[in-house]
């Protein structure tokens, strides 16, 4: 690779794949937190596709932010090794290499049309155990939990007979067997 | 619950500051932060450094701490008083500085009104801080200063923010002492993982061409880790090199020491580091002036890494063996397992490895080409070194070509002698760093060695040492041009020096007579050791104008994207061949 002049930088083009993993993050409910992880993944220029953040221990007062990123695996142990280092979190387990765990994600989708096609969208919501949470003549508001794969493959199908717009809560992650992360 | 009898925000503000042991805090007052400084007022026992520009502050702060190893404090008010600051917050973190940084803010209810000097002070600060916090409530106030001490000053150290609405620091509220105070998430790892350290002085024992390679972590672990790396060092008889923080951590003097290594290091420091087959990595965290070309760096070696910090390891280079924990455990770990195991350095391997090593000293990467006429700025450098050398002396500096100079010529014998920008590098620092430093040491010749670009951004501060009689030197090597910047435009683009040379500079002997300071002018080699010896026996702030040769270079210079046996060595290395070979690579 040639010199570039006028950077100390020798910026090395890594060849390794990335891998895609989902990473738990346990952290004190204190305001500003999420963005502590926000600012820590945009400027240390790290990946999310996806994060979620709720209380999940009131009296505790601590959250779980679960957040999907790939990386190489070297910037993947980073990662980690970062959040670690904020001051509010808890503990960061690796749902996709460390420990096996289960990934869910639940979408609101509406979809507007009439005749045939509004019979295979209800008929195709019964195939992939949609519920229908909200309808009009016209329309239909279907509710869908599962893998992120199932959700985007039940939005393509509804494409064609009448989306209108999704909305998606992100992936949440738990680990499998009896143990807490 | 409140009563009148408890303390106001402000008070408890001052008492946390007197529990945790501060003498000295660096501020500048504003409309947000007037209570405290009300508080200060009818208090004794807190000396107050009125600085003349927020970032002063930081960065004398900076000099406070690194010169002493206790936390540094600042004060400053809200809006502008906090921006200010961020440059100094982020220098603290990127070279690992324990600062306490307490900024007013608005009132509470107006707390995103775009109040008068209002600024989102925790956002802007988030990323330029180990932690920091809003006190939205007083009752929360004693148990965030004393975290904010803890927080600062243990495992790896860094700067911390808490902002304080006005309301709040009028507020009554219950003051409690530190003793209580525990950290339900932040528990710093100190001590090091055993097996891997006795998997680590194995591997030491069986080098057969190590080196250490140490850190500014070795000065922040306090003075017990320099003594213990002295010690292992010394009884494995390996080389040491160390970064631009670590210098004094290992003596100067010795026959081990190498130099300093990376983009303006020795010769010998860089061919060892990639000629090795051990490194030990002590408080060191690879940075890119370190290693240059990453994927040419050390490239048959085994890497043991020792850190506070878990991020630290394996971040730029794939380590072998990364122990997390403060280097003093670990060091006296490894020393006793040293011992304990009888384990010996393989001798024949290790005079082989020197006399290799001595073949790279010879090649005296440091020479110059002497001049009679005009001040080489390594030959000041050199006779300031010489002429201070007995002395209890500190050093501070600006960034740039004389920053690399003063780290190549002026030797450390000590550990927390040397203060400088090393991670970010900020024009701007050295003269209230020395602020600082001689506010701690107020008998002790303090040494701002500088440029005379840097020096104009904070030149400011002169004013404060007058106002305090703190008698700092500041040294300025005056080429006329940001020399870093001009020896890039030469090197990388084709001499092209585009605004890098100041067509108007002030006078400034006049300059330091207006501050009410002392001005001293050299402008030959024949005069500088009178003048530097006039500067050192006046008891008042020199601003020392040392007019050096306009176009020298530094050398030895790794250049971009090179590795570190591909140097470029000074117009006057003495082995021809290798000179030509460098000049090749440029």
């Amino acid at each position: 690779m040639p010199n570039q002049p006028g950077s100390a930088y020798f910026l090395v083009d890594t060849k390794e794949k990335e891998i895609r993993t989902t990473l738990s993050v346990l952290v004190d409910n204190e305001a500003g937190v999420l963005a502590r992880v926000i600012g820590l993944f945009s400027g240390r220029g790290y990946n999310i596709e996806s994060l979620t953040v709720a209380e999940v221990d009131h009296l505790d007062h601590t959250s779980r932010i679960t957040i999907v990123t790939s990386g190489t695996p070297e910037v993947l142990e980073q990662i980690r090794h970062q959040l670690e280092r904020l001051v509010p979190v808890h503990k960061v387990v690796d749902l996709s290499t460390e420990k096996p765990g289960i990934e869910r994600e639940m979408a609101l989708i509406k979809v507007a049309g009439a005749g045939e096609k509004r019979v295979e969208a209800m008929r195709l919501s019964e195939v992939f155990r949609a519920r229908i949470i909200d309808t009009t003549h016209s329309s239909f508001v279907f509710e869908l939990t599962g893998t992120q794969q199932k959700i985007d493959a039940f939005v393509d199908l509804m494409k064609p007979l009448g989306l209108v717009e999704v909305s998606r809560t992100g992936v949440v992650a738990i680990s499998r067997g009896a143990e807490a992360m | 619950m409140s009563g009148p009898q408890d303390p106001t925000g402000a008070e408890i503000v001052i008492r946390a500051l007197k529990d945790h042991g501060v003498r000295h805090i660096f501020g500048y007052p504003g409309g947000a932060v007037l209570p405290i400084y009300d508080a200060l007022f009818q208090d004794e026992g807190i000396e107050h450094v009125l600085v003349r520009h927020e970032q002063g502050a930081t960065h004398a702060a900076e000099g406070y701490a690194r010169s002493t190893g206790k936390p540094g404090v600042v004060l400053v008010t809200s809006g502008p008083g906090a921006t200010n600051a961020v440059t100094g917050l982020t220098d603290a973190l990127m070279d690992s500085i324990p600062l306490v940084c307490i900024t007013g803010q608005v009132p509470t209810h107006l707390i995103g009104m775009d109040a008068f000097q209002e600024a989102d002070t925790v956002g802007i600060t988030r990323p330029c801080t180990k932690h920091n916090w809003l006190v939205r409530d007083v009752r929360d106030l004693p148990r965030i200063m004393h975290e904010a001490f803890y927080i600062a000053t243990t495992g790896r150290p860094g700067p911390v923010v808490i902002d304080i609405p006005k309301d709040v620091q009028f507020k009554r509220g219950p003051y409690v002492g530190p003793s209580n105070i525990k950290h339900k998430t932040y528990q710093p790892r100190v001590k090091g993982d055993l097996k891997k350290i006795e998997q680590a002085v194995e591997m030491i024992a069986a080098a057969k061409r190590p080196v250490f390679y140490t850190g500014g972590g070795v000065i922040n672990s306090g003075p017990l880790a320099s003594q213990l790396l002295r010690e292992f060092v010394r009884m494995t008889g390996y080389p040491i090199t160390s970064t631009l923080m670590g210098l004094g951590a290992y003596p100067a003097s010795d026959k081990q020491w190498l130099g300093m290594l990376g983009m303006h290091g020795t010769y010998e420091a860089n061919l060892a580091m990639h000629g090795c087959d051990l490194m030990i990595a002590v408080g060191s965290r690879f940075d890119d002036r370190v290693t240059g070309r990453i994927d040419a760096f050390s490239p048959n070696s085994k890497k043991i890494h020792i850190d506070i910090d878990p991020s630290s390891i394996n971040k730029t280079v794939r380590v072998d063996l990364g122990i997390v924990g403060d280097c003093a455990f670990v060091l006296e770990d490894m020393i006793r397992l040293w011992k304990a195991k009888l384990l010996k350095p393989d001798r024949s391997a290790l005079s082989a490895w020197n006399m290799q090593i001595d073949g790279w000293r010879a090649r005296n990467c440091l020479a110059y080409k002497p001049s009679a006429d005009v001040i080489k700025p390594q030959y000041a450098v050199e006779r300031l070194y010489e002429l201070t050398k007995g002395r209890d002396t500190y050093i501070s500096t600006e960034v740039g070509q004389h920053q690399m100079w003063a780290a190549q010529f002026y030797r450390f014998e000590e550990p927390k002698r040397w203060m400088t920008s090393g991670g970010l590098g900020t024009m701007g620092y050295g003269l209230p760093a020395a602020v600082g430093i001689q506010v701690a040491h107020p008998g002790s010749l303090v040494i701002d060695i500088a440029g005379e670009a840097s020096v104009q951004m904070t030149m400011q501060e002169l004013s404060t040492a007058v106002q305090y009689d703190l008698p700092i030197k500041i040294f300025i090597l005056n080429n006329k041009y940001m020399g870093m910047v001009r020896q890039w435009q030469q090197l990388l683009h084709g001499g092209r020096y585009s605004h890098s040379y100041s067509e108007a500079l002030p006078d400034f002997v006049k300059l330091a007579e207006a501050y009410g300071a002392v001005g001293i002018r050299a402008t030959n080699p024949a005069e500088l050791d009178d003048k530097i010896k006039d500067m050192i026996d006046v008891n008042r702030p020199v601003l020392f104008d040392c007019v050096v040769d306009q176009n020298e270079n530094c050398f030895p210079m790794i250049p971009s994207g090179a590795a570190h046996n591909e140097m470029i060595l000074g117009d006057a290395a003495t082995d021809p061949t290798v000179s030509e070979a460098g000049k090749v690579l440029v």
